[in-house]
Parts: C-alpha cells; sequence; structure tokens
C-alpha cells in the first residue's frame, strides 16, 4: 500500500482526474442508462435489451449500497466494541481466543455464510445483511486489535502520568491514535461487502447482483458486464475515497498507516 | 487446585448448557420441503441415552467453566464434539420411522449451538497448550480420522445431510473433484506465472506500481461477473482457436471459471512474493554476493528460500480464498460444490444447501490449517 501512495503523491491530479471522471460516467449512466444502449448493444445477440429493463439501475445501486452501508455500520461498531473489549484488562482473558477465532472465521466462504443463512433467515435481505454484517466483522475487529495492541508505550505511560482515567485513556488517546488503522479495516471490509452483496441476488436481495444473474440466466453479456462494471467502478471510487480519508485522518494524528 | 471459575471457560459452559437445555437439538421433517417441528435432546433419543447426552454435555461443561488444565479442557472439547456428533446421529436413527424414506431429520439449533460452544473450547484449548505445527497437522488427521469412521459405521445414515449425499452420492464425488480441480488448478497456475512475476517486480522497480495496480483492479470486479465475463472471451477462443475447445477451453463451464479464480490468485501471489523477496536483509544479500553467486544463485539459494514463508502465506490466502470461490462456478455450468447450494437454494431446500456448504467449510478450514502450519515450520511467522 505503501507504493499506492507514494503514487498518488507523485500523480496526484492526473489520479484525481481520473476519479472524477469515473464517478461522472458513473452517476451519468446510472441516471439515463438508456442513453449508453449503443455502447452495451454489441454484447446483446437476437435483439435482447441492451440496458437492464427489469428495475431502474438507480434503484438497484442505491439498494445494493445501502445494505452494504447497513451491514458495514453494525459490523464497525460491533467489531470496535469487542476490540476494545478484549484489550481492556476486564476482557484480557479473551484476547488470545478471540484473535484464533477471527483467523477461523475467515475461512468461511462469504457464499457458504450467505448460503448457511437462508434456512435460518428465508429469503431477500436478511440473510445477506446477515452474511455481510458477520463477513464484514473480522477484517475490522482485527484491524482495530492491531491499532490498540501497537501503541507506543511511552504514549500509554503519559497518558496515565496526566491522571487520565482508562475511560479518558480509551477515547482521547487510543481510539484516536488507531483510527487510520481502524479505518483501514472499515475500507477492506466495506470492499468486500460490496462484491460479497452481488452473491445476495443469489437469495432474492435487492441490488446489483440481479443484473448480473439475470445476464447469467438469459446469456446476455451486457447485463453480466453492466452489473460487473457498476459494482466495480463503485468499489474503486470507496476503496479510494475511504483511503483518502484514512490518509487525511493518519496525517491529523501524525502516525502512518501500515 | 481450588475451585476457581475460568472467565472464558464460564461463556463456553453457558452456551453448551444452554443449547442443550433450551434450544431444539433436531428438526423432524415429514419430507424434505415442509417446514419442521423442533425437538429437544430427550425427546430425540430414546429417554435414558437423551437424558445421559444432556448429563454428560452438562459435566464437559462444568470442565470448562471450573480452572482445569489445558490438555484436560482439549480431551473434555475433542469428547463433547463426538458426543454431539454421535447423539444427532443416533437421534436422526431415532425418529425416523422404520422405512420410512421421505422423513428428514435435521441438526437444529441447540446441536449447532453446542458445536460452536466446544469448536470454541477446542480453539481456546489448543491456543492455551501452544500446540506445534506438526501437532495441528496431526490433530486435523485424526478428527478426519475420527469423522470418516462414524461415517463409515453409519452413525450419520438416517441424517438429512447424508440422505441427500446418499441419493446423489455419485454427483457429489464428481463435484467435489471438480471443485478440488478449479481451486487446485488455478492455484498451480498462479504460482507458476505469479512467483515469478513477483521477482521480475522486484527486481524491476518501473513495473512495480502497473502491475501491482492493475492486479488490484481485477479484486474489485465482484466474482458473479468475473466469471460470466470470461465466459464471452472463451467462447471466442474456443470457436476460432483450431484446437482449443479439444483441450477443454469452451464459452460456458469449466473454463471461465478456472481463469476468473487463476485472475484472483494473482495478486496474493504476486505481491507475497515481491513482499517477501524485497523484505530479504541487504547485509543477508551482500553475503551472497561477496561469496560470488551468481543472480541466479542468489535467487534460488538465498532469496526465495527466504521469502519462502511470505510466498507461503500468499498461498494460503489464494488457497482458502479459491475453495470459497469455486461455489459461484456452479452459477456458469463449471461445476463444483457450489451446483448443491444454488440447487438447494433455488429448490429452498436447506439439507442440501448444507451438503454443498459444510464440504466447502471444511475444506477451506483445512486447508487454512495445513498452510499455516507450513508457514510455521518454514520460518518464523511472518507479522
Amino acid at each position: 500500500m505503501a507504493e499506492r501512495g507514494a503514487r498518488a503523491r507523485r500523480l496526484p491530479r492526473a489520479g484525481t482526474l481520473i476519479r472524477f471522471a469515473a464517478f461522472a460516467v458513473l452517476v451519468l449512466f446510472l441516471a439515463m442508462p438508456e442513453s449508453f444502449a449503443p455502447v452495451f448493444a454489441p454484447l446483446t445477440t437476437n435483439g435482447a435489451p441492451a440496458i437492464y429493463d427489469r428495475a431502474p439501475l438507480i434503484d438497484l445501486t442505491l439498494a445494493h449500497l445501502g445494505t452494504v452501508a447497513v451491514a458495514s455500520l453494525a459490523a464497525t461498531v460491533v467489531a470496535v466494541g469487542l476490540a476494545v473489549g478484549v484489550t481492556r484488562p476486564a476482557g484480557a482473558d479473551f484476547l488470545p481466543l478471540s484473535r484464533s477465532i477471527v483467523n477461523i472465521g475467515q475461512t468461511f466462504p462469504p457464499v457458504a455464510v450467505l448460503a448457511l443463512a437462508v434456512p435460518l433467515f428465508g429469503f431477500g435481505e436478511r440473510p445477506t445483511l446477515f452474511a455481510l454484517f458477520l463477513y464484514g466483522l473480522l477484517p475490522i475487529f482485527e484491524n482495530t486489535l492491531t491499532g490498540l495492541t501497537r501503541l507506543p508505550p511511552a504514549v500509554l505511560d503519559a497518558a496515565d502520568g496526566m491522571g487520565m482515567t482508562a475511560r479518558q485513556r480509551l477515547l482521547k488517546v487510543e481510539l484516536p491514535l488507531a483510527l487510520p488503522v481502524i479505518l483501514e479495516g472499515v475500507k477492506i471490509s466495506t470492499v468486500i461487502g460490496l462484491s460479497t452483496a452481488t452473491i445476495g441476488s443469489t437469495v432474492a436481495a435487492k441490488g446489483l447482483g440481479e443484473v448480473i444473474i439475470a445476464g447469467l440466466l438469459s446469456g446476455n453479456m451486457a447485463f453480466v458486464v453492466q452489473g460487473g462494471l457498476v459494482v466495480a467502478t463503485l468499489a474503486v471510487l470507496l476503496y479510494d475515497s475511504l483511503g483518502a480519508l484514512e490518509r487525511r485522518v493518519a496525517r491529523r494524528t501524525g502516525r502512518r498507516t501500515g | 487446585m481450588a475451585l476457581a471459575i475460568d472467565r472464558l471457560g464460564a461463556v463456553t459452559a453457558a452456551l453448551a448448557a444452554g443449547a442443550i437445555a433450551l434450544l431444539p437439538f433436531a428438526t423432524f421433517r415429514a419430507n424434505r420441503i415442509v417446514a419442521g417441528d423442533p425437538v429437544a435432546v430427550w425427546a430425540a433419543l430414546p429417554p435414558a441415552a437423551g437424558l445421559g447426552v444432556a448429563a454428560a454435555v452438562l459435566a464437559l461443561a462444568a470442565v470448562a467453566l471450573m480452572r482445569t488444565p489445558p490438555a484436560v479442557r482439549l480431551a473434555a472439547a475433542v469428547a463433547g464434539l463426538v458426543l454431539l456428533l454421535v447423539a444427532v446421529g443416533l437421534a436422526a436413527t431415532h425418529l425416523t420411522p422404520e422405512g420410512d424414506r421421505y422423513a428428514r431429520v435435521a441438526p437444529a439449533a441447540g446441536f449447532w449451538t453446542g458445536l460452536f460452544a466446544f469448536a470454541l473450547m477446542l480453539a481456546d484449548a489448543v491456543v492455551r497448550l501452544r500446540l506445534g505445527p506438526l501437532a495441528r497437522i496431526g490433530g486435523l488427521a485424526a478428527a478426519a480420522a475420527v469423522f470418516a469412521g462414524l461415517f463409515a459405521l453409519r452413525v450419520f445414515a438416517d441424517l438429512s445431510i447424508v440422505r441427500e449425499y446418499g441419493v446423489r452420492a455419485e454427483v457429489f464425488r464428481r463435484e467435489a473433484l471438480a471443485h478440488m480441480t478449479l481451486a487446485l488448478g488455478s492455484l498451480a497456475l498462479a504460482m507458476a506465472v505469479g512467483i515469478p512475476a513477483g521477482v521480475l517486480i522486484a527486481r524491476k522497480a518501473g513495473l512495480r506500481a502497473p502491475v501491482l495496480n492493475l492486479l488490484n483492479m481485477v479484486q474489485t470486479i465482484p466474482s458473479i461477473a468475473l466469471f460470466g465475463m470470461l465466459i464471452a472471451p472463451l467462447g471466442w477462443i474456443a470457436a476460432t482457436v483450431p484446437g482449443a475447445s479439444a483441450v477443454g477451453i469452451a464459452g460456458i463451464g469449466m473454463a471461465p471459471a478456472f481463469v476468473a479464480l487463476f485472475l484472483y490468485s494473482l495478486l496474493p501471489m504476486v505481491a507475497n512474493t515481491f513482499v517477501g523477496i524485497t523484505g530479504v536483509s541487504r547485509t543477508v544479500v551482500d553475503a551472497a554476493d561477496g561469496m560470488g553467486m551468481t543472480r541466479r544463485q542468489r535467487l534460488m539459494a538465498v532469496e526465495l528460500p527466504l521469502a519462502l514463508p511470505v510466498i507461503l502465506t500468499g498461498v494460503r490466502i489464494v488457497l482458502v480464498q479459491n475453495i470459497g470461490l469455486a461455489t459461484i462456478a456452479a452459477l456458469i455450468g463449471g461445476g463444483g460444490l457450489g451446483v448443491f447450494v444454488f440447487l438447494g437454494i433455488g429448490q429452498t431446500a436447506p439439507d442440501l444447501i448444507l451438503l454443498g456448504a459444510v464440504p466447502t467449510v471444511a475444506l477451506a478450514f483445512a486447508a487454512a490449517v495445513v498452510l499455516d502450519a507450513l508457514v510455521a515450520l518454514t520460518g518464523k511467522a511472518p507479522p
């Protein structure tokens, strides 16, 4: 990631320009998809529609983003809470095990988590939300743990020396200093969630996966490509903007993220 | 030893005890589609056996609750897991009316929660014992052997998931093989291409950013879309390049799935090789040069061996990820265990979903344990 940072500093204008262009094209496409029909027409056969027409793309995009946002927000709150818990003296007994659970949890494939959630929650948004939440927990928890356990001991001693209570130290020193690393976890989790949410459409959740799957079922490559491109563009833009936020926070706290 | 309470154990004990006392142990359904009736553990087994299982689970929970030596906890956790597995198998046999081929008995929330509690206890004991890599692999092999033994003894024969398997054992073998071919084959190809590419970008700084950025971009394409998008180009190749279709390249089926998994695998392989090679300390490289090694000798005898743990970490990431992603191949006719998952979703048959999902999770978990052990064996675990 250091590589990416160095490159961004060297070519700030070109990178920003490309991102703005991508964003503009995405907004334009979602606002008036029909005007892009000639672009996708070569990918269709037998006069099939070039643009997904069973639901407005903008609605699907917003539903998709909404699902990811709700799941990521819930995952962030719970994961940061858990990580703070196991790094306090009262929760120290749980620290080693929580690490190994995270390690094991990451071996669970997203499709399996989603599929196993269906018998529990039925079809629709709920299994998708649950799977995204569960899958989103791990990167955030891991990063928060890293952020909180690798703080310079001198800083913590200074906080104690100033007579801060444990609560003040957590809120004013530990969490702010760990924030860039936590945000990186949120970034990873959100981008994975964006991609995983497309699989949610196999269990009838509303989202952009619907477009891709409709394309696969009817052999319409135009649907597959436009669904995939929208999700991929969203992922890149989200990754970059969360990365920018992370760098800004890191500069403020004077620490570098990994 | 004083009777003291283990705080972590209290959580697992409460989970195990609550699961067995309050939650249904199994679900009985007259056929595979209808809604099921929950059955508690004492009703799911002959009365004496049911109460015996409940009492045994409570006793094992007590071992977790008290401060006991890690080895004892390990034994108790293993005993709990085996007990629950055997009990659920016997419950299925007990609940299924004689000769009824349509009734389905599936494990219910109580079983899964209890399994989770003892798995937690097992993981905790393994952490406390600081088991070495070889012991972990040994444990995994023992677990597989015990499971295979129980299966061979037909303990699980009446469980719904095994019934689903029984109807399609042939297909299951074929799809499991296809799944492994997809996951391992694309890994092998990604290693063959990714490791040299990683070495190359470690040498040529100018190539670094473009290669890594391109591979990063591939990762952002959602898996279903990438699988789908490859159908068109591969179909074109199959139709135009002579001999391509003879070697199995086709628009739909395994080929696009294989290529998609390969593309996703490249980033971890290239990036980890690059990080591993550039992480070799300068003094070691200088020493190798001082000994008069050629660049090739230095790479083969010094840099790659020292980078091996980091490269193996990349292999672990790729293999676990591929085993999971290979389930998506079913959506484009590529086969694999995802066939059962999506068939089950389509038919709202949870047992069929489990038949695809449980082996996938088990494979991914086994791959992670084995490769973690290999990483630990080849050197200090990377940070």
